[in-house]
């Protein structure tokens, strides 16, 4: 029984001896060295990553509170994959802030609550991991002693958090009356479409529109994106809210499967608001950061519509997007991070003129930008394409519509910041940034991944082979 | 790996070649030897493509292969070639040519700018090689972004506008394609049994009246967006006008032709029944835009935005031919976009070398040039006669050849609008007469106009290419006819059996 633990929890216990480890780190005063630190924890990062790859068999543990199948361990190990580039290209910010090892520590248990999440059977660890992957992260948000904006982040995300927390518990209380049980399988069999349990849902569904910064749920968005220290924003934008939307799909798709009539509506709703609002929002930010922000707003509109697409090309779809998305994003915040933290640039108008100064910089941002945007020869281009498609499969036709015009709407987005790249001139010329090695390999993986995954189909075979168990 | 991919791929090495070095005259070198190698290539596949047909092969497409690309979606790169795809093939190599030799003294960012239109190439060879619909989406659109860059940063007057304007234009007509190529995936399945992305599966299968009208115009509209149809013309003068030279070239000549040939292969020829009953519908839209863009172009004293309208003046045929749905109508569409797309090609081109020297465009302001630069003004000449379709040159047979086919129908209304289509021929002998008499013709108008030089070897080397082009058609257009026949019949067939 204890081995069995071991070997099908192998991702939470790795990440708990990480945990151990920092702390016994800490103790011995490595931290103190913060390159040395940063080494190993590298280390980690890397063994981590590759662990996450020995095939592991499906499995239940502590009757159905937790199981894992294949589709729940490469969600992990995209996460691995965005823990591992995020913090490998943040090294010299983690440096310079001197506490390595508390930012680490939370970072970790926040990853531990997100494979407590995607592994959970009932309601009640789906909860727990939830909770235990969003509060670090107040923490992380506000980790900028120095910066109001960034304590004022932290204190906007917990108490949005805190919010969005109230409404869950209560979606669950309600739906524990409406069905007498919170194991997945035990709701499966007995839900119904009645008033109590149509409450019950729409609570859970905000709760977790919260936690995607869904419209109208994503007031907090913006500001937490621009005052959080950007390695945080970056992990926020994609490893965060990757997890959350890995779990969103299982949730809907099985426990609430049998109200698939209602929340199709529900989801298109928030699909068509959340991309239309993000994209006009978009069109208005000079700070990146903030672009950014509304940009992952208006790309989870996108993601809602492959998830109403309720069927194995939603789930297909939807993960393979997810793989896209996180590897744009981290090559854009990387860059973003790089270009600030060298010279304190950060707005759309700083960026004038980046393809004289700083080349590389300016083609990657392109291309991860146009990947965003869904724009050929990028990955994107086919994960939202096939996310489109998904939505199709279910017949919601205006749905499609608003989706392909705020496909135009948001390559308009977009373009303008690869105007200020490429075409608008420069009032001051942006330095040569210099290039840290580790930040260029990210980039580098990121770039190449953009490219690859859209020219290799076996990747989205793979996923469409495990996706029916989810 | 099939023949047909070194379309793609000679390019694309191209680009890692140009990528590889660091003199500017290099990459120009580099990137002409791979244009010419295209040519070559291109002329090649012909002739073997007509060997075959004449050996007996049968089959509706040649050298045709395919490989599972996202295979749970049925996304396949399939291709192959039929005379139609392969005289939009021989276009695309010769106007890249040519567009790489003008753009020989480009001086700013010169392995950008080459490796741009190297992009453009590609998405234009996979797209009229593609018979999958998914991946010949995907080249749609890899032929979108670079015109924006392209014109963004090397074009000229209001290009900021008019790039964004392109781009969002351009992307609005592919969103449309895109539904009504998703839609035609899902009705494959619910009504054929089979969810395909396959051109040749889909002609097979019998949809149903009502959705076959629905997928008809998106894709109709969508790929008229492409092919500057009325009203959706808006971008393409804007767009040309801001263009530096050879992306003029590559939009007029090349991108119009993508929605022309996505008109005929996938609109018109997937969803039959609906071509049938409601193209009337583009046949006014057509006449609007032929008779419109002639008119529109009386008023132009810019001599792009006047070659730009009028070509939307001459893409206009492309579209009637093709709503016409006649065999003879489809064969003269298919003419007419190569010729036009030759001839437009010529027309920026020489407008290119005129601005060039001279720094303006504006018929008004030049005139003479035909004495200090009598390459250049013949160059001018030749084009615009082929523009008001002069006998002997390729726009004559192939206007003639839409008209020939739209007065198979003896309706009134389909001879009103043939009627019309013809009486624009003499507008525009009218605008290009002037233009040639302000612009060519006539004294020296500015002192500093006896400097000008003459046509250099790059400049004489290209207008060549496609005036060779121009003529082959203009005296042997069955050498054309020959290659496009038989598919033209075949289309033809299948929407009379649908």
């Amino acid at each position: 029984m204890i081995n069995e633990s071991i070997i099908i929890m192998r991702f939470e216990w790795l990440i708990s001896l990480m945990i151990v480890v920092l702390f016994i780190l800490n103790l011995m005063g490595v931290d103190k060295k913060p390159e040395r630190f940063m080494n190993i924890v590298n280390v980690m990062l890397i063994i981590n990553f590759v662990a996450g790859f020995i095939p592991i068999k499906d499995g239940y543990l502590f009757q159905g509170f937790y199981h894992t199948t294949a589709l729940i361990v490469l969600e992990k190990n995209i996460l691995n994959l965005g823990l591992l580039l995020i913090a490998f290209s943040a090294k010299q910010w983690i440096i310079e802030s001197k506490r390595p090892a508390e930012f680490f520590m939370l970072m970790f248990s926040s990853v531990l609550g997100m494979y407590v999440m995607l592994s959970s059977g009932h309601i009640l660890v789906l909860y727990l991991g939830l909770e235990l992957s969003s509060l670090p992260l107040a923490a992380l948000a506000a980790f900028n002693t120095d910066s109001r904006k960034s304590s004022e982040a932290g204190v906007k995300y917990i108490l949005s958090s805190a919010f969005s927390t109230g409404i869950t518990l209560f979606g669950i209380s309600l739906l524990y009356g409406a069905v007498g049980n919170l194991g997945f399988d035990a709701i499966i069999q007995h839900i119904h479409e009645d008033a109590l349990t149509l409450t019950a849902f729409v609570f859970i569904l905000a709760g977790f529109s919260f936690k995607m910064s869904i419209v109208p749920f994503h007031m907090w968005t913006a500001d937490v994106f621009e005052g959080a220290p950007t390695p945080v924003t970056n992990y926020l934008a994609v490893v965060s809210k990757g997890s959350v939307i890995f779990i969103f799909i299982t949730v809907l798709y099985t426990v609430f499967g049998k109200l698939e009539n209602a929340w199709l509506l529900a989801i298109s709703v928030l699909s068509v608001m959340s991309m239309t609002v993000g994209n006009i929002f978009a069109l208005r930010q000079q700070n990146l950061k903030r672009f950014l922000a509304f940009s992952s707003i208006a790309q989870v509109g996108f993601v809602l519509v492959g998830i109403a697409g309720a069927s194995n090309m939603g789930t297909d779809s939807v993960v393979y997007f997810l793989v896209i998305y996180l590897l744009s994003n981290i090559a854009l915040f990387s860059i973003v991070e790089a270009i600030s933290d060298e010279t304190g640039k950060i707005t759309i108008s700083d960026y004038k003129g980046l393809y004289k100064s700083n080349p590389f910089y300016a083609i990657i941002f392109t291309v991860a930008l146009f990947s965003l945007a869904g724009v050929p020869p990028t990955a994107g281009f086919f994960g939202k394409l096939f996310l489109l498609t998904s939505g199709m499969g279910s017949g919601m036709y205006v749905l499609l519509g608003f989706a392909t015009v705020n496909l135009v709407l948001s390559l308009y987005t977009y373009l303008r910041v690869v105007k200020a790249m490429f075409i608008d001139k420069e009032e001051e010329r942006m330095p040569v940034v210099k290039k840290s090695l580790l930040t260029n390999f990210v980039l580098a993986v990121c770039l190449i991944g953009i490219i690859i995954l859209g020219f290799a189909g076996v990747f989205y075979q793979y996923i469409d082979s495990i996706s029916s168990q989810l | 790996m099939n023949i047909l991919s070194l379309l793609i791929l000679i390019p694309l090495l191209t680009v890692v070649g140009i990528l590889l070095v660091k003199s500017d005259q290099l990459v120009r070198k580099i990137t002409l030897a791979g244009s010419a190698l295209q040519v070559i290539f291109a002329s090649w596949l012909t002739a073997q493509y007509v060997s075959l047909r004449h050996a007996g092969a049968t089959a509706q497409m040649l050298f045709e292969s395919s490989r599972a690309w996202f295979r749970p979606l049925g996304i396949n790169y399939h291709i192959g070639v039929d005379g139609i795809s392969l005289v939009m093939i021989l276009l695309t190599a010769v106007v890249v040519l040519a567009g790489v030799l003008v753009s020989w003294k480009i001086e700013k960012q010169v392995k950008e700018f080459f490796f741009m239109l190297l992009l453009l190439s590609v998405g234009a060879y996979g797209f009229f090689i593609s018979l999958n619909l998914f991946s010949m989406f995907f080249f749609l659109e890899l032929a979108v972004i670079p015109k924006y860059l392209l014109i963004g940063i090397w074009g000229t007057g209001k290009k900021e506008n008019n790039a964004m304007k392109l781009a969002l234009m351009l992307m609005t007509g592919s969103a449309l394609v895109f539904l009504g190529i998703v839609g035609l995936y899902f009705a494959s399945g619910w009504f054929g049994g089979e969810h395909t992305w396959d051109i040749m599966k889909l002609s097979h299968m019998h949809l149903p009246m009502n959705v076959q009208v629905i997928l008809y115009f998106l894709t109709f509209i969508g790929f008229g967006v492409f092919t500057g149809m009325f009203p959706f013309h808006t971008w393409a003068p804007d767009g040309h006008s801001s263009a530096p030279t050879a992306a003029s070239m590559f939009l007029a000549g090349i991108s119009m032709k993508l929605g022309g040939y996505g008109l005929l292969r996938v609109a018109t020829y997937l969803m039959p029944d609906a071509a049938r009953e409601y193209s009337w519908i583009f046949i006014i839209l057509a006449t609007i835009a032929i008779f419109y863009g002639a008119l529109a172009t009386l008023m132009q004293k810019d001599l792009k935005y006047m070659n730009a309208y009028s070509s939307v003046s001459h893409v206009g045929f492309v579209v009637l031919g093709v709503a016409m749905i006649t065999k003879v109508a489809f064969a003269g569409a298919v003419l007419q976009m190569v010729s036009h797309g030759i001839m437009t090609a010529l027309f920026f081109a020489a407008i290119g070398m005129i601005y060039d020297r001279a720094h303006t465009r504006m018929s008004n302001e030049l005139g003479g040039v035909l004495k200090q630069m009598p390459f250049i003004g013949t160059v001018f000449i030749i084009a615009g006669l082929t523009s008001l379709g002069l006998p002997g040159f390729s726009g004559f047979v192939s206007e003639m050849t839409v008209f020939v086919g739209s007065w198979v129908h003896t309706g009134i209304f389909y001879r009103v609008a043939t009627i019309l289509a013809a009486a624009s021929i003499v507008i525009t002998a009218v605008y290009i007469l002037r233009a040639t008499g302000f612009a060519i013709w006539g004294t020296i108008t500015r002192k500093e106009y006896a400097l000008l030089k003459d046509a250099s070897w790059n400049e004489r080397w290209a207008a060549v290419l496609l005036i060779v082009g121009i003529v082959l058609i203009g005296l042997a257009p069955f050498l054309f006819m020959h290659l496009i026949n038989a598919d033209v019949q075949e289309i033809f067939n299948h929407l009379h059996a649908g």
